[in-house]
């Protein structure tokens, strides 16, 4: 089954603003550190395809730039959240028991925890920096990641093939990398995919506050704060970087749907269509 | 281990078998309201080289003393022998170790195979983890394994749903054969496969068993199949054996009144011959709450009043035909003094 129009224009976002980010030097026309004080507050024109900000530094430059910043945010906080809640997760739903319910009244506290907070108090500790951004947001995200992994093990340690690993001698941490981890893999995948853009969202938010990715580091938050009291006589500077926020979501949006609906085994196997697997739930019911 | 295979006689000894579940309420604080006594108290033992038959309806226990016998669920009490060795007293490294002498067949064919995994690693695994063999001399043993069950070799390269029914339950069991065990419990392996496929699965267990010298204990609830399969049955009502004995003598002469029933039961292949088909009360009672006495005393055609108060002990009433009846235990009183006590 091939991905669907929309995801299938959600990868091309995808791709795209991979390609830009990793190609940042090679095709960003200027440096977007150098300030030209000539050149302020420029509309876009030739030679400056979306202007120039107030110090004059080139916005496409700077929004190339930015792209590489919410990337590698987006991808390091997710993997560093993916990390701590399958390790999490999994011993929480394997084991169950009481480690289950410490484990996951734990997870509650981290979760009705403000990551703004979180923030606030982790930068009054280091330096505000993209570092310290990974951190935050990969400390905030990974209790949806425990709860989900954690329900996933739950349903696949029953089955009946875990149950013939045990049968044939296997050691727990053999069932969970080899039975386990595969077979809980496409929710995750959906979700991680979903969550980019959420944490690319809290990234620009956390830099628009200041408790970010520092000026003159180009990010696209960072733009849209330097940008705000300019909004009236010079548009251009918050509207740049907030449409590239809006089609890298947009992009990683459809993007996961389009995985959703092409991982669910029940799509693999039986082809069903949504309204015969929307007339089966209600029978069921 | 060395040594053992003489010294013994029987290869699995289960003594005084019980597997509660616990039955809990409460949000907060679970208070512990009742057991669901799934296994209550079973001792039966199997000679190596044979099949016993297990049967009983849906929700006797069945599954589950083949599961609490292979350790898969952790038993309440009693014992299990296996050549001479407590498996219950066995730390959980031990027990992992021995769990290559005795394998299981599961019923559901599909769900028993990891989807993720391709033929050649699931059936490899049991290799990889109990013996040392490099990789080559593996696929070599995962090769041969699948020609033994009928399969051909580049099989191993697919994922199990791309198999028929009757074709993954021949890939369990390959997995089961693989690390050469001497005994398999087959729980209702049949059960999830159509007729035709019934009977092929049936031949291949009995060729392997001739091949290996394979012990079976094999759970079902289709009465034709265990009798053709069988040496010895074991008849399970309500987490208890009610009766025991050879396969034969079980079809000719069944003592108690619900090995009857369930025989009567069988569907007979000559549409004219009268069926003296003994229809039970009821449904089975709760195993949370099971009756006093015994236990089948209240769906029992023939039920007196001891039955109600005293529960009946699984005798020997000769030839090692062993019943937990009333009815019979004048019987075992005439028998009984020829009869040395069995252990």
């Amino acid at each position: 089954m091939k991905l669907s129009k929309g995801s299938q224009f959600g990868l091309y976002i995808v791709a795209l603003m991979t390609l830009v980010a990793i190609l940042a030097e090679t095709i960003a026309p200027y440096d977007p550190l150098q300030v030209v004080l000539k050149d302020s507050l420029q509309g876009p024109n030739f030679k400056h395809f979306m202007g120039t900000d107030l110090l004059g530094r080139d916005i496409l430059s700077r929004i190339i730039y930015g792209a590489r910043a919410s990337l590698i945010i987006g991808v390091t906080a997710t993997s560093i959240s993916l990390l701590i809640g399958l390790i999490v997760g999994s011993v929480s739903g394997y084991y169950g028991g009481w480690v289950d319910s410490l484990i996951m009244r734990l997870t509650d506290i981290f979760s009705a925890f403000p990551y703004f907070l979180m923030a606030i108090i982790i930068m009054t500790f280091f330096e505000p920096s993209m570092i310290s951004v990974f951190f935050v947001l990969g400390i905030a995200g990974w209790t949806n990641y425990a709860r989900l992994v954690r329900g996933q093990v739950i349903l696949v340690k029953v089955s009946s093939y875990v149950e013939a690993a045990r049968s044939i001698g296997a050691k727990d941490g053999r069932i969970i990398v080899h039975h386990v981890f595969p077979n809980i893999l496409s929710p995750l995948i959906v979700y991680t995919t979903m969550n980019i853009p959420g944490v690319i969202l809290a990234e620009a938010g956390l830099s628009f506050l200041g408790l970010g990715v520092q000026p003159p580091t180009p990010s696209w938050g960072v733009m849209l704060s330097e940008g705000k009291d300019f909004i009236f006589n010079a548009p251009w500077l918050i509207f740049w970087p907030g449409a590239a926020l809006l089609f890298s979501v947009i992009g990683y949006n459809l993007l996961g749907n389009g995985m959703r609906d092409r991982l669910d085994p029940r799509y693999k196997q039986g082809g069903e269509s949504n309204g015969s697997r929307l007339v089966n739930s209600c029978q069921r019911s | 281990m060395i040594g053992t295979n003489k010294a013994t006689e029987t290869l699995l000894k289960v003594e005084n078998l019980k597997k509660y579940f616990p039955v809990k309420k409460g949000l907060v604080i679970q208070r512990h309201v009742g057991d669901v006594k799934a296994v209550d108290g079973v001792s039966f033992e199997i000679y190596p080289g044979e099949t016993l038959g297990m049967v009983g309806e849906s929700g006797c226990g069945k599954s589950t003393l083949g599961r609490t016998i292979l350790r898969l669920l952790e038993p309440t009490q009693g014992k299990v022998i296996f050549q001479g060795q407590s498996l219950t007293e066995l730390s959980r490294e031990e027990m992992r170790k021995i769990r290559s002498q005795m394998q299981m067949i599961f019923q559901d064919p599909l769900a028993s195979l990891n989807p993720r995994m391709k033929v050649r690693d699931i059936i490899g695994e049991p290799i990889l983890i109990h013996e040392v063999l490099n990789r080559v001399e593996r696929e070599k043993r995962v090769s041969k394994l699948l020609n033994i069950v009928g399969l051909s070799p580049n099989h191993g390269e697919r994922y199990p749903h791309e198999f028929s029914g009757g074709q993954r339950q021949r890939l369990g069991i390959a997995r089961a054969l693989a690390v050469n065990p001497k005994l398999i419990i087959c729980d209702e392996p049949i059960s999830a496969l159509d007729v035709s496929l019934q009977a092929q699965i049936i031949n291949l267990l009995e060729d392997l068993q001739a091949e290996f010298n394979l012990t079976y204990l094999f759970i079902a609830h289709d009465l034709a199949m265990v009798k053709h399969l069988s040496n010895r049955v074991a008849v399970m009502y309500l987490g208890k054996l009610v009766e025991l004995t050879s396969s034969e003598e079980l079809y000719l002469h069944p003592r108690h009144p619900y090995t009857i029933a369930l025989l009567s039961a069988i569907p007979l292949p000559y549409p004219n011959q009268k069926k003296g088909r003994i229809i039970l009360k009821g449904d089975a009672p709760s195993s949370v709450n099971p009756p006093s006495g015994c236990r089948f005393h209240t769906r029992c055609p023939e039920m007196q009043d001891i039955c109600k108060v005293m529960d009946p002990e699984l005798i020997d009433i000769g030839n090692k035909h062993f019943v937990a009846c009333h009815l019979h235990t004048d019987e075992k009183k005439k028998v009984g003094n020829s009869v040395t006590n069995h252990q």
